[in-house]
């Protein structure tokens, strides 16, 4: 499941491939089962960089949803429709662009944010298509990146940063506080945020505030586009 | 100087073909503008429908194919050309499901087309046969469904023009398809691969032997144009990378080039062969026919220029596949398909499988493939109440 090169994986370490069998509930990833509690039953939902479909298996079998995946891995398509998931591969770059506005009720992009080469426009994409979005990505401000970087002077690298920059597909890593004001910009609402510290553990804090920065490992959101649909 | 060397055609008696025929009494209006009618429907089946009449799936051939999926051929004595997805067990499992494969309108082995005899002349139609389409073929698709009692397919699959077949039926009768799987397909042809039909045509009407037409009328038959033609198609088939794996720059059967323009290379006596065989089972004019079939295919045309249109409500499952090496229907052609279902909303897999084999890797072993499709079709089977199986 590693990835073969520079923006070939939507997944930001090897940490955060799904490894777990689709639809196998309370093993799915500590992130993942934050962002399934998220998600209504029944809804249309469409995960973007869906691995081997762990959680679009979930979704469907624990909630119903009618889910539908891209991924860019062969091995995760095929992981999926042989799951009976429907899937395609492809990116958050390329292919989200032929959706119709309000096509799901929930666009999942889970890890893969840092991954894509037009950060900025597949967010908005994500509000666009999604009467919601849930974005979570890997937190750069975190206090123990910010010492290493301090202490070593080299790229961090860490459970949740495995690469060495030198091959790593996550060529637009942000912080939190980058992520917020990247939404302002562009006039994207955040409706919740979730942080999660090392163990994955959620705590509520200001996503604007400077501590969610320093303490976050991994940040969740819950977006909605301006007009608010 | 050593050219293509043919051998003896086999008597024709197509009549102990193995297989079905249904003649349809009603004419059928073509696209062309033409009622045409009556005519003949030749088709294969594997498998046995169940009593819901729940679990057939239409297998779509492509431009040489026919209907013998996973039989041997009656001309040639080969194996199906699907033998490596259809059978027991096989992903098409034939006890699971009831597969139905028609020859195409305007094909050359049981189904009207241009060598047949023309009721009014009594002479083999040649180039008074009308020119079909893609969705000439499946209106005469659902005929024979409908003359089987089958309102609704499981799957409707085909590789090639097989996968057009398979959109047109998916836009034509989308509450008739549950499931619908094109591979190495596109929704028009392309500039790149009408110029290659065009070069097999010319082919062919260039042989003094095709008589604008009138070969068979007259006891001829324009094999070197066919073979050439078959020769050109057959390279577009394969990939740059499969043809230097498979020959290189290998010679034939001697230990330095000859000087002259005899087979030095395996790769020419390849194709020599290919071309030469291919006389046996194929009529000239299906050929012209068919191949302007697929050339006039352009689905979004259809639907007023938008491909997305022409899925618009649809309820089918879809399950889009390509392949890295095919340089015919390379996968932005796939990708195009999958963008026009998302636009419509439609539910859709799409995988792209990594092969060298070209074109051809539909008809070959790739266990990628065979490992998707099964998937896919599991997940199917369990929608459509037909069970779920290992």
């Amino acid at each position: 499941m590693a990835p073969s090169g520079e923006g070939a994986a939507l997944s930001f370490g090897a940490a955060a491939q799904a490894t777990v069998a689709p639809g196998a509930a309370g093993e799915l990833r500590q992130d993942l089962r934050l962002i399934a509690e998220m998600i209504e039953p029944g809804s249309r939902v469409l995960d973007i960089g869906c691995g081997d479909g762990a959680l679009l298996g979930y979704l469907a079998r624990q909630k119903r949803v009618d889910g539908r995946g891209i991924e860019l891995s062969q091995s995760g398509v095929n992981a999926c429709v042989g799951h009976g998931l429907s899937v395609i591969q492809g990116d958050a770059d390329r292919d989200l662009q032929a959706y119709p506005d309000g096509a799901f009720d929930v666009v999942v992009l889970s890890q893969t944010l840092q991954a894509t080469h037009r950060p900025r426009r597949v967010v908005e994409e994500l509000v666009r298509i999604g009467r919601r979005a849930i974005v979570s990505f890997p937190n750069f401000g975190f206090w123990r990146i910010r010492l290493r970087l301090l202490t070593t002077g080299r790229m961090p690298v860490s459970h949740c940063l495995v690469y060495p920059w030198y091959e790593t597909p996550n060529i637009h890593l942000c912080t939190i506080r980058d992520f917020v004001a990247l939404c302002d910009e562009i006039g994207v609402r955040v409706d919740r945020s979730v942080t999660l510290d090392r163990h994955g553990q959620p705590y509520s804090l200001d996503p604007r505030g400077s501590l969610a920065n320093l303490l976050a490992e991994q940040g969740i959101f819950v977006l909605c586009g301006s007009a608010g649909l | 100087m050593s050219t293509l060397i043919f051998p003896r055609p086999r008597a024709r008696s197509d009549q102990d073909w193995p297989g079905y025929r249904l003649l349809v009494r009603a004419p059928l209006r073509l696209d062309c503008g033409v009622d045409f009618g009556p005519f003949t429907i030749a088709y294969q089946t594997y498998g046995t429908l169940n009593p819901d009449r729940s679990n057939a799936i239409l297998v779509c051939h492509a431009l040489t194919g026919d209907q013998y999926a996973a039989d041997p051929h009656p001309l040639t004595e080969k194996p199906g050309w699907w033998e490596t997805m259809v059978g027991p067990g096989k992903v098409l499992d034939t006890e699971r499901y009831f597969l139905i494969c028609p020859n195409v309108l305007g094909g050359c082995m049981g189904t009207t087309g241009p060598q047949e005899i023309d009721p009014a002349s009594g002479q083999p139609w040649a180039l008074s046969f009308p020119v079909i389409t893609i969705r000439d073929m499946v209106r005469a698709q659902k005929l024979l469904l409908d003359h089987l009692g089958i309102g609704s397919l499981f799957c409707v699959i085909g590789g090639s023009m097989g996968a057009m077949q398979v959109l047109e039926w998916a836009a034509s009768y989308p509450d008739s398809v549950f499931a619908a799987v094109p591979i190495a397909g596109a929704a028009r042809h392309s500039a790149q691969n009408i110029a290659f039909h065009e070069v097999g045509r010319q082919a062919i009407m260039a042989d003094p032997d095709w008589c604008g037409g009138r070969y068979l009328s007259l006891d001829r038959k324009p094999v070197r144009g066919l073979a050439v033609a078959r020769m050109a198609a057959h390279i577009t088939y394969l990939s740059e990378a499969a043809l230097h794996r498979k020959f290189g720059r290998n010679l034939q059967d001697r230990l330095a080039v000859t000087y002259g323009f005899d087979a030095d290379f395996q790769v020419e006596s390849y194709l020599r062969h290919q071309g030469s065989t291919f006389v046996d089972r194929f009529d000239a004019n299906s050929y012209l026919y068919i191949t302007r079939a697929m050339d006039y295919f352009d689905l979004a045309a259809e639907h007023g220029g938008s491909l997305a249109r022409a899925f618009e409500g649809t309820r089918s499952r879809f399950c889009i596949i390509s392949f890295t090496s095919d340089w015919l229907f390379p996968t932005p052609e796939s990708r195009e398909i999958v963008h026009a279902l998302n636009a419509a909303a439609a539910n859709v897999s799409f995988v792209e499988i990594a092969t060298d084999n070209g074109h051809d890797a539909f008809l070959l072993h790739e266990p990628e493939l065979f490992e998707t499709l099964h998937g896919f079709l599991n997940g199917c089977a369990e929608h459509r109440g037909l069970g779920r199986r290992k």
